[in-house]
């Protein structure tokens, strides 16, 4: 035995004990929050992992949506080549037929010259008719290309009333030709004053859809709720400014709570439920404005109003 | 004058046909027909054929594109006109086939009225 261990007096020992038994209580405790601290770290760990399982099913949605956009591009050449050929051969038809009836004249009256004439007026009219059909069908061919072809980046001298016309209506009919088709009541209150202004059209349009779309969705779950007394509005206006231009989207909608107001913006922010909103509409258009050189500011009452206010410079080059 | 029309679409052929009934009647215009690039640059080729002045060229074609076509005509025929007539509109064609000498560039559907136009043109300046 060593003679240390021999010398240590009963008391010592005691004392000795007390403080290992200390130190050991210390040790518990700092093992305790250690392995707390290292549960809140997993906690966060896991919620970074949910936030990233999250982004990845949103960015998977958005390359569906691309792929999407894509197709529909691929489609809409497909069609645009046959339809050129049925409003090209109507046309000329139209104009053969304008020669024949010329033709006719110089022959001399019977009731077979009348007969011909009258058969040949309503075959006119009936390649008029293919022809506007045939000229509806290839405007919205147009339009599908115009979205999926991607913004070349060119800002042009653009009609802004003609645009907000065309889209407004587009977002409107797209969204009656989808499940869950509402009414609404579309009041555009166009500065007619306002002379064109460089934007990128193709840009610009997207923003349009994207509010327009925006409003459909948000009035749509307002009259789930307040049933068909509440009749929904859908109001565009525009002001000519000067040097600026106003360009206001408005719905008599559910509004937006404070709460989530200054999330709006954020790419994938949404109260959509599922696959029905990427979140990515109104971070979109942000970014569109922004390339404007324009702003954007959101007001909005709860249960009475939500009211997108652009304002874009006369002068972007 | 004769002029040539390539496109892989057969049913251009019959559209031509009728748009330019009158011209072709009268026998002021000539108007062949290449369904490819390969077979336009035949048709040219071919001594016995009498001279073709334009070439009216689709882009999009398969085999042969259309811009390269035009390069093999300029540099093969370089007294022929070639003009692309494209599906798409693009400005990324349309300087491609400005730059490898197209006279002009039409957008489909074709504006036959500045097709007929651009035809006359080359009448008249002959
Ligand atoms: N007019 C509006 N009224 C009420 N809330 C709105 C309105 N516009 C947008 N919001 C709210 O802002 C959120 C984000 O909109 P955003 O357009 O960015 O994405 P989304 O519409 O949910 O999805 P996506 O546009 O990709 O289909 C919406 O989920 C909605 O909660
Ligand atoms: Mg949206």
């Amino acid at each position: 035995m060593k003679p240390e261990r021999e010398t240590m007096s009963t008391s010592e020992l005691i004392s000795k004990i007390t403080e290992l038994e200390g130190q050991i209580v210390k040790l518990t405790k700092q093992t305790k929050s250690d392995v707390s601290k290292l549960k809140t770290q997993q906690n966060r760990a896991d919620e970074a992992v949910n936030d990233l399982k999250v982004i990845q099913q949103q960015l998977l949605q958005q390359e569906k949506l691309a792929s999407l956009g894509q197709l529909t591009a691929g489609i809409a050449h497909e069609i645009k080549n046959p339809l050129n050929f049925v409003n090209n051969f109507s046309e000329l038809s139209m104009d053969f037929i304008q020669e024949i009836e010329e033709e006719l004249e110089k022959l001399n009256d019977s009731t077979e010259k009348e007969n011909i004439l009258e058969l040949l007026s309503d075959v006119k009219s009936n390649l008029h008719k293919i022809k506007h059909h045939g000229s509806r069908a290839d405007s919205i061919v147009k339009s599908m290309l115009m979205h999926s072809r991607g913004g070349t980046g060119t800002m042009d001298p653009t009609n802004l009333n003609d645009l907000i016309r065309e889209y407004v209506n587009l977002a409107f009919h797209g969204m009656r030709a989808n499940k869950n088709p509402i009414n609404v009541d579309i009041r555009l209150d166009l500065d007619e004053s306002l002379s064109k202004i460089n934007i990128n059209a193709e840009d610009f349009s997207r923003v349009i859809l994207n509010l327009s779309k925006n409003a459909f969705d948000a009035m749509r779950d307002k009259i789930a709720v307040k049933g068909s007394a509440y009749k929904s509005i859908l109001a565009v206006r525009t002001k000519d400014l000067g040097d600026k231009v106003l360009i206001v989207v408005e719905d008599n909608g559910p509004g937006v709570p404070d709460e989530i107001r200054d999330k709006l913006l954020i790419p994938f922010f949404t109260t959509k439920k599922g696959t029905e909103g990427t979140g990515l509409g109104l971070s979109i258009t942000h970014e569109i404005i922004k390339t404007h050189e324009g702003s954007l500011e959101i007001e909005s009452e709860l249960d009475q109003f939500t009211r997108f206010k652009i304002t874009l410079p006369k002068t972007t080059t | 004058m004769k002029i040539l029309i390539v496109d892989d679409e057969q049913d251009v052929e019959t559209l031509f046909l009728q748009k330019f009934r009158k011209e072709i009647k009268s026998k002021v215009l000539e108007v062949m027909f290449a369904f490819s690039g390969e077979e336009a640059l035949r048709l040219l080729g071919e001594q016995d054929s009498p001279e073709v002045v334009y070439v009216f060229s689709d882009i999009n074609m398969p085999g042969m594109t259309g811009l390269e076509l035009l390069e093999k005509i300029k540099s093969r025929f370089s007294h022929i006109q070639v003009s692309m007539i494209s599906a798409y509109g693009d400005r990324d064609n349309y300087e491609k086939a400005i730059k490898s000498g197209a006279k002009g560039f039409f957008s489909k559907p074709v504006d036959f009225e500045s097709l007929k136009q651009e035809i006359a043109e080359l009448l008249t300046n002959k």
